[in-house]
């Protein structure tokens, strides 16, 4: 029974979570399920309400209001055996200066009932060059690299990653969702966070879209910029006017429209059909007030 | 694991990072002797001076390898992220201070094995003469400033002022204390805060049983006042504990 239970529960539940600071709700009201197996992406500008969203998740901060459920657990309540089942990659953390990846892999691997082995991660993570290194001497990208590799030493069922790759190059980034993906290869929960469209596109299974502490949209990649599943047909007249048309029907509108044409015997010059894509959705959804350190009106999710 | 294996190898951690950076622990344990060399070279033909330097040293060392060490790097490791990063870990909160404090109090004894051995081979005072009654004041001084050093960096607000915030404690502390000249000559006001602060207590219970013999009778005013902040040190370290840098 409870077994049956326990793979049909999603990793993470949250339902209507609110974190208060005085008068401001830093996170309005948030909900979202996600399943085992999965990448989630919580993709929204700066300000969002991503990093607290994920740090209440993580149990370094209470909540205001709402209830959260991680493996079963309220991350509230810190206890250890939820710690030694998530692995937590921070936006920003530093590590001991003075010792090399192995030796921190090595104690930190010492803290789970099941760690992964040392070298394994290592590879794993592309630190193969850099074993025997103090941390002090490696890169920024290297170090992002070890973060990476300290949260996945206890092998962990499921993985935060708050904006893994903010501040990378193109090539670093690259290599950073490489890592990413062999995680979700390994059958880990990821939960993501992005200001970056690409970025949750490239890995995420589901994205949810906050702003201002709301979720305004989710869905997958795929299907959020078809919200409405609105269709836009646009032309240009010969007196050289641009027409456009939005409609649920393309094939009807399209037959339409040619069909007159060709009975006036004119082309339809740029004729094109198109859905939104979800970068359309995206600067749609979060245009305004990108910034956003005030709450915002609820805008209801499609 | 158990939380106490889990302290004994966060202590064994902490050991090694110290002993790789060589020239920080080089000079860390140098400091009180070159305090006692350069005193002892100014008091060497009074025997009296020397009797009271060579605790008084002692007592600064419990000081500044447990409470500015402790304030020094807690702000350090709170504003690197590393204590975050700790937290996110399955490692117990207890067990990961009590490595950091287990470090801190082997430098502290490291220094006063030192001071004590230096004091007797170079400036001719006796061996202590109440090792029990000195172990107590090393043990009660070490929990002392140890819980105080943590609570003391609750109120620096980031590692580059971590120095004037420690300094600004620990230099007028160990001036009016008496680590350095014997306090009875010193101006009553002066000695009044003095008399309220741990330090010069600790010295006091040191002098009794490394210079005087004077049993723990004669010392309890100075027991029951490292001892009562001992336990404010605590209450403080414990409750306004943060393990996250303030946000600027």
């Amino acid at each position: 029974m409870i077994k049956g239970m326990a793979t049909t529960q999603p990793a993470v539940e949250v339902r209507g979570l609110r974190k208060r600071y005085g008068d401001l709700d830093a996170v309005g009201g948030v909900d979202f399920r996600v399943e085992a197996g999965e990448v989630f992406g919580l993709l929204g500008p700066n300000g969002a309400g991503k990093t607290t969203t994920v740090e209440i998740l993580e149990g370094y901060r209470s909540r205001s209001a709402g209830t959260v459920s991680v493996l079963g657990h309220d991350p509230e309540r810190r206890e250890r055996a939820l710690r030694e089942r998530v692995g937590i990659v921070l936006q920003s953390t530093g590590m001991y200066r003075q010792l090399t990846v192995c030796e921190a892999l090595t104690h930190w691997s010492r803290l789970y009932p099941h760690p992964r082995d040392v070298d394994e991660v290592i590879e794993l993570a592309g630190l193969a060059g850099s074993r025997d290194v103090r941390t002090r001497r490696l890169s920024g990208g290297q170090l992002r690299r070890l973060d990476f590799a300290l949260a996945l030493i206890g092998d962990p069922e499921l993985v935060f990653l708050d904006e893994p790759t903010t501040g990378f190059d193109p090539a670093a980034r690259r290599a950073a969702w490489d890592t990413i993906r062999s995680l979700a290869q390994l059958g880990k929960t990821i939960l993501l966070t992005t200001h970056y469209l690409d970025e949750a596109q490239a890995l995420a299974d589901r994205v949810a879209i906050i702003k201002g502490g709301r979720i305004v949209a989710e869905g997958a990649p795929s299907e959020l910029g078809t919200g409405g599943s609105r269709y836009r047909v646009a032309w240009r007249e010969p007196d050289g006017t641009l027409v456009e048309h939005e409609t649920d029907d393309p094939t009807t509108l399209l037959h339409d429209v040619t069909a007159a044409a060709l009975a006036r015997g004119e082309q339809l010059a740029e004729l094109s059909v198109s859905r939104p894509s979800l970068e359309d959705v995206y600067l749609d959804l979060t245009a305004d007030e990108s910034e956003a350190a005030t709450p915002t009106p609820a805008v209801p999710a499609p | 694991m158990s939380t106490a294996a889990l302290t004994w190898r966060q202590y064994r951690l902490e050991r090694r990072m110290f002993w790789r950076n060589p020239s920080a622990a080089f000079f860390n344990f140098l400091l009180p002797l070159l305090f006692l060399a350069l005193f002892g070279a100014v008091f060497s033909s009074d025997q009296k001076q020397l009797d009271v330097i060579v605790p008084g040293i002692a007592g600064m060392s419990v000081m500044s390898t447990t409470f500015s060490a402790l304030a020094f790097n807690l702000t350090f490791l709170r504003e690197a992220g590393i204590l975050k990063r700790i937290r996110g870990t399955p490692l117990p909160g207890g067990a990961y201070l009590g490595g950091i404090a287990l470090n801190a109090i082997t430098n502290a004894v490291v220094q006063i094995t030192l001071v004590v051995l230096a004091g007797r081979l170079f400036f001719g005072v006796h061996w202590p003469k109440e090792w029990p009654e000195l172990a107590l004041f090393i043990a009660l001084g070490v929990a002392c400033f140890a819980s105080l050093g943590v609570a003391f960096s609750h109120l620096i607000p980031n590692f580059d002022s971590a120095p004037a915030y420690v300094n600004a404690v620990f230099l007028p502390v160990i001036f009016i204390s008496g680590v350095f000249y014997d306090v009875s000559n010193t101006p009553v006001a002066l000695k009044d805060v003095a008399e309220v602060l741990p330090l010069k207590h600790l010295i006091d219970g040191l002098s009794g049983a490394m210079v005087t013999g004077a049993g723990l009778g004669d010392n309890l005013t100075a027991l029951a006042v490292v001892g009562a902040w001992a336990l404010l040190g605590a209450v403080l370290a414990v409750r306004g504990f943060s393990w996250e840098g303030r946000r600027i």
